[in-house]
């Protein structure tokens, strides 16, 4: 079943006199149950697109459907059931929090939704293992690394229990550390609980584990398939503002260079073994 | 210098007062808080200390603690009691010049306004040494509830103070920043005299006002897509129940507002320490 699907969608701001298109007729579904990393550089149109994916901005032209629910609808109740079910993760975690402990915080939106107290201690309970942050709880946030900030706010939307995870470059004001904690907790999600995650991002490298990779570039979709069908194209990836991890340039340059090595490695072993062969 | 100041410090501790019903601490302080407008005795003040005291004790929170929270008001003491001795006015002057005298009372006057500070101070602060914000916040907001009959907007009183207790710290931390850029960058904020200095906050309070926009914004998209406002009915994490605890506090606090009040009403210590003291000085 697709869980999000959206049709020609564009979206137009108005800056002074002039009409700046954000998005432009991006047509794209996202399968329930599945890993995508969306790319782009800055000004790609990445963020307006996360938006809208579950009805915080609603698309100038076109259509976005949440489990064949329009985003556009005015009806209250499926505005928020489209964002109980579509929960969204921005880019600076102290940002999104509204409590001074942490299981307050995760506490709010299942207040918010009316949940019985006691199933909202029980999702608070849960939200915080699957993050990994449980011996937090009652802590302040204000002590907290961003990895483990972030970790939070997600805790914070899975006790809403959505069924798509969106995340907008939530890793990009981590350090290395932070983002392989996120990146981590992202996985096992997907893997053990079934959850869609829709992230977005600028660093190639953390499209390695997705299933999709699509990479977006002045408003358009420029590419939609594998990551390695992504890596073992430097030309879209430069043409797209992006970089290729480290290892991936190594083996690129390698292969450029005449020699039998496959493009689009991505894993350090991979390219090791792939140098040894070498005559 | 940004990170001395804790607000709403909290004393972290495992005590009967910590765990106290916080709407029952909240009612209780402002009767401790209205009742001493009404005290005018050393008796009346002598129970007020007893009452911080104990409550320091079972609060396991150290003297040291209860006596920092004076220190912001420790000019203003100082200066209230120089003020009261040498213009109270009354009773027989000890030593007089130009309008200002001294007399017995004058000093008494002087050392009952600086107890009543200093008690006004201690008493609310206990109360942030014991109660965590989130059980502070929760607290106003079930006191306000009847409120809701008149379509005040309680829960969302609550939510604001919750994010604005949330972010104090942040900003704190952003302001201590900004202020280390500026400093990198040659700016002088630590020196010169006090309009220099208040001259030189301004380039770090306008990137410190863009930023706390920039954060409102994104703010604004978390609330809506952690479904604010979506059910009418808003159920809660923290259910407050009040216990034995708090009414053993009620009944203890009643007998002992009951005995301030008596003495207020009934006694009349203080003449007779008066007498007693300006007899010592005259004999």
């Amino acid at each position: 079943m697709q869980a999000i699907v959206l049709d020609k969608v564009s979206y137009q701001y108005q800056l002074d006199d002039t009409n700046l298109v954000a998005v432009n007729e991006v047509s794209l579904s996202i399968e329930e149950g599945s890993f995508v990393v969306l790319l782009g550089a800055n000004g790609s149109g990445k963020s307006t697109l996360a938006k809208m994916l579950n009805g915080l901005l609603v698309p100038s032209s076109g259509e976005v459907r949440v489990f064949d629910e329009l985003t556009s609808c005015e009806e209250d109740e499926v505005v928020y059931r489209i964002r109980s079910r579509v929960g969204e993760i921005f880019q600076n975690p102290d940002n999104q929090m509204v409590a001074s402990v942490i299981e307050d915080d995760v506490a709010f939106g299942p207040e918010n939704l009316g949940i019985p107290h006691e199933e909202i201690v029980e999702r608070v309970d849960w939200a915080l293992r699957a993050v990994g942050m449980e011996a937090f709880r009652s802590h302040s946030p204000s002590k907290l690394s961003g990895g483990q900030k972030q970790r939070v706010a997600i805790a914070g939307i899975l006790a809403m229990r959505p069924k798509v995870l969106v995340l907008d470059e939530s890793t990009a004001m981590l350090d290395p550390r932070g983002r392989a904690e996120v990146m981590g907790v992202l996985a096992q999600l997907n893997k053990n609980e079934g959850m869609t995650v829709v992230h977005i991002t600028h660093h190639m490298d953390e499209c390695v584990a997705a299933d999709r990779a699509v990479v977006m570039s002045e408003g358009r979709v420029v590419f939609d398939g594998t990551p390695k069908e992504l890596f073992s194209d430097p030309a879209l990836v430069e043409r797209a503002h992006l970089e290729l991890p480290p290892v991936t340039q190594v083996a690129t340059l390698l292969h450029e260079s005449g020699l039998p090595v496959a493009l689009g490695i991505t894993d350090r072993e991979e390219l090791l073994e792939a140098i040894c062969r070498l005559k | 210098m940004m990170k001395d100041v804790s607000f709403g410090q909290y004393y972290p501790a495992e005590s009967g007062v910590h765990r106290m019903d916080p709407r029952f601490k909240l009612v209780l302080m402002l009767f401790y808080v209205v009742l001493i407008f009404f005290v005018d005795t050393f008796v009346g003040y002598l129970a007020y200390l007893a009452f911080v005291l104990l409550m320091t004790g079972l609060a396991k929170v150290p003297l040291r603690t209860l006596l920092r929270s004076l220190s912001g008001v420790g000019v203003m003491v100082i200066f209230i009691s120089i003020i009261n001795v040498f213009f109270y006015g009354g009773g027989e002057p000890l030593w007089s010049w130009w309008v200002m005298s001294v007399s017995v009372e004058s000093i008494l006057h002087a050392l009952k306004m600086a107890l009543r500070i200093m008690l006004l101070v201690m008493g609310p602060a206990l109360l942030t040494f014991t109660t965590t914000p989130t059980a502070l916040t929760d607290g106003i907001e079930s006191l306000l509830s009847p409120l809701k009959l008149i379509k005040f907007p309680v829960r969302d009183v609550a939510v604001i103070m919750s994010i604005a207790l949330r972010m104090i710290p942040t900003l704190m931390e952003e302001t201590d920043r900004i202020m280390m850029a500026q400093k990198a960058r040659g700016a002088s904020i630590d020196t010169g005299n006090i309009f220099r200095r208040i001259k030189a906050l301004v380039p770090v309070l306008v990137p410190l006002f863009v930023g706390a926009f920039r954060r409102a914004e994104e703010l604004a998209f978390a609330l809506d897509s952690r479904c604010y406002n979506a059910s009418p009915k808003r159920t809660r994490y923290r259910i407050l129940k009040p216990g034995a605890r708090d009414a053993v506090a009620v009944l203890a606090f009643a007998a002992w507002g009951t005995f301030v009040i008596l003495s207020i009403v009934l006694f009349d210590f203080d003449t007779m320490i008066y007498n007693a003291i300006s007899a010592a000085i005259g004999g």
